[in-house]
């Protein structure tokens, strides 16, 4: 069934390619994205055996990670379908320049969406460090045709910036994985295990130089496809140019594949007695990240920017969640979920606006609340979601995180957490509100025929964020806590 | 087996350098082709014994890939996007060198500070392979042509391939395929975008690229 996971996806992404007709190809990306999250869900109830020598296996962490990609692809493929049936004809003239361009083949981005699904697939599914780093990279591979869908320059330099800075980051990973690997080979052994379990067995024995650098090097390469400050450069302009619901799958699946990365070899650290040393470089590349995303958000001009900063500020949470550990982790494996929902939701009605206002400049858009009526209020609900206020998911899941800080008595880590909290409130409040209200003007005209889905699905995942608020099920609640406890949750 | 990885290893200290010192991309192109093929040797020479048949055409494969296929796209690249040379490095072919020079002192003292658990056929291994991933970096870092970049982005994987030969890991075939076909799509995409970048701005400097930035109130 692993193995169904995995080539589902990969064959439907390489059939796509081939398939001449939009709505057999549209049909295609919907039913995938259902049997896949079909599939998902059923591993709850049955988890399904190991495959590929042990290399592909489901673990809680693995579980969590899926089940979200999987969902949140599901809900991305209606919106996809929708937004596709929108794009057609040829060119377009382009928002902020005026200029004329067009869009990408439709067949090729639909099978690198599917591609891409299969490669987060075995990165959530890979116990096998190597296989885990080949599919990152993947990811990677996948996802930059994506990114330039619109065929212009600003896409086409956001698209290279990412490939490059990510690939290079990538490649450092590489590197850590080696590292290890010689931290685990004892003279005369020609053949070291890089999966999980053998790892984590093994760890007392690991040689703790050669494990810190492999650290470091994997928290570096990860780290920049993470979106984690100062390695984050490329996210700013690649969420912002690449179509909304591709920025949505970015934002609220890739980067937690990347987090899996480095959750993994943190889990071998801990094993091996360093968790110190791997928890406080988490805490100070996640409190980084908060205050890049602080400085940025104050005054950004562009709301899908604002947005992708808003991403950086989130994986900056989950980094300080898992380098607290203890409570903080429970909390982290909770912000994972939130802020996926969240930040997806977000995007697509970021796309919802800019396809009706045709600007990304937040001082342009006014009114939203009357010109579109549901997604102007979701705008509203998920910027009070994202800045963590109730009675929403993330205020849960901020609130846990901070409550460990304040358990362990890290003064110094709860005060700075909460005042970039507020500085990014601050700094959301006033445009992203601004863009809701006030009259627009009369220029903005609603196309006719807009899908349904544009509007369904971000509210299909807003509730969800309100129901992660109020109630989190008991069943999710066990696997986060089974997920917390691999990384060391008593 | 010694003298002939020490030899290896020589050379791919040199190509380092030509890469540093070269203004004309083709030669560029060629010096990492070289790399890849030194490495497939480098591979297969330092398996101690008995060669497997598997742990000879991993490497033929790799060389072939890296040393033919990816020199072969890039060469057709540079044709198609009609640009021979690295015209104004952002700092000069001496200074290039210069900085080569003091990465690979760097490298030798990273080598003798991280102490190999098996001693290595060659003591230049490690350092060798740290100065091919720092000659990577300096070229991503100074270079403006976007195939450089690209080059420069090989180097580093080429120092890290070799870091992975020089710890006599045995990664599963697998995994080392995946790896291989990573690096492969990754610069065939690389390729594809530099043609359109050429396409788009009538050149390849991505010093130009600075449309996207972050403008504040």
């Amino acid at each position: 069934m692993i193995k169904l996971l995995v080539l589902i996806p990969a064959v439907a992404g390489a059939a796509a390619f081939f398939i001449g007709q939009d709505p057999i190809r549209r049909l295609l990306l919907v039913f995938t994205a259902i049997v896949h999250a079909v599939l998902s869900i059923a591993s709850w109830i049955a988890p399904p055996p190991p495959s590929l020598n042990g290399w592909l296996a489901e673990d809680a962490l693995g579980r969590l990670f899926l089940t979200l990609t999987s969902l949140l692809f599901l809900a991305s493929s209606f919106y996809a379908v929708a937004y596709l049936r929108g794009e057609r004809g040829q060119p377009h003239s382009d928002f902020e320049e005026g200029f004329l361009f067009s869009n990408a083949r439709e067949a090729s981005f639909t099978g690198c969406l599917l591609l891409f699904l299969a490669a987060m697939t075995v990165v959530t599914l890979s116990q096998h460090l190597g296989l885990l780093w080949v599919s990152v990279e993947a990811t990677t591979l996948a996802s930059a045709p994506l990114i330039y869908f619109h065929r212009h320059h600003r896409s086409l330099e956001a698209t290279w910036k990412y490939l490059l800075i990510c690939s290079v980051g990538i490649a450092l990973a590489l590197l850590g994985i080696f590292f290890l690997a010689v931290a685990a080979s004892s003279p005369g052994t020609a053949n070291v295990s890089l999966v999980l379990k053998d790892l984590l067995s093994a760890a007392p024995h690991l040689n703790p130089l050669w494990l810190k650098a492999a650290f470091v090097l994997m928290l570096v390469g990860y780290g920049t496809k993470m979106g984690l400050a100062p390695f984050h450069t490329w996210l700013p302009d690649a969420h912002s140019e690449a179509p909304s619901v591709v920025s949505a799958l970015l934002s609220g699946a890739l980067l937690n594949c990347a987090f899996l990365g480095i959750l993994r070899i943190h889990q071998v650290c801990r094993a091996s007695g360093l968790a110190d040393f791997s928890e406080q470089l988490l805490l100070v590349l996640g409190l980084l990240s908060m205050a890049a995303a602080a400085i940025f958000i104050t005054g950004q001009v562009d709301y899908k920017r604002m947005l992708a900063y808003s991403s950086v500020e989130h994986m900056g949470i989950l980094a300080v969640g898992v380098g607290l550990g203890g409570a903080g982790l429970f909390g982290a494996m909770l912000h994972v979920v939130n802020h996926s929902l969240t930040k997806a939701m977000l995007f697509m009605v970021a796309g919802n606006l800019l396809a009706v206002y045709r600007t990304k400049t937040t001082k342009d858009v006014s009114g939203a609340l009357s010109v579109l009526p549901v997604s102007g209020l979701l705008w509203i609900l998920g910027f009070l979601a994202i800045t963590g206020s109730p009675p929403f998911g993330p205020f849960l899941s901020e609130l846990a995180i901070l409550k460990a800080a304040l358990d362990q008595g890290r003064a110094f880590v709860a005060i700075a957490y909460l005042i970039f909290l507020a500085i990014i409130m601050a700094g959301m409040a006033t445009p992203a509100l601004a863009m809701a209200q006030g009259t627009p003007s009369d220029t903005v005209v609603v196309p006719a025929g807009r899908g349904f889905a544009l509007s369904a699905v971000p509210t299909i995942l807003g509730a969800s964020i309100l129901l992660m608020g109020v109630y989190v099920p008991p069943v999710l609640t066990r696997t986060l806590l089974e997920a917390a406890r691999l990384l060391g949750h008593i | 087996m010694n003298q002939l990885v020490d030899a290896i290893l020589v050379f791919l200290l040199l190509t380092g350098f030509l890469l540093l010192a070269s203004s004309r991309l083709a030669a560029c192109i060629r010096a990492v082709a070289i790399q890849g093929v030194l490495l497939g040797l480098l591979a297969v020479g330092s398996q101690d014994g008995k060669l497997s048949t598997i742990g000879v055409l991993l490497p033929i494969t790799s060389a072939a890939v890296k040393g033919f296929l990816l020199p072969w796209l890039l060469l057709r690249a540079m044709r198609d996007v009609d640009t021979v040379r690295e015209i104004e490095p952002i700092i000069s072919y001496n200074l290039s060198v210069m900085t080569g020079a003091i990465a690979l002192a760097i490298s030798l003292w990273l080598g003798q500070r991280l102490p190999l658990p098996d001693q290595p056929t060659s003591f230049l291994l490690v350092p060798t392979a740290f100065f091919t991933c720092l000659v990577g970096f300096i070229l991503l870092v100074t270079r403006r042509k976007a195939i450089t970049q690209v080059l420069g982005y090989l180097t580093l994987e080429n120092g890290v391939y070799a870091f992975g030969t020089a710890v006599a890991l045995n990664m599963p075939v697998l995994v080392e395929l995946g790896i291989l076909l990573d690096v492969f799509v990754g610069v065939f995409v690389m390729g594809i975008a530099i043609f359109h970048i050429s396409r788009q701005f009538d050149h390849i400097d991505t010093d130009r690229l600075v449309s996207l930035s972050d403008r504040v109130r």
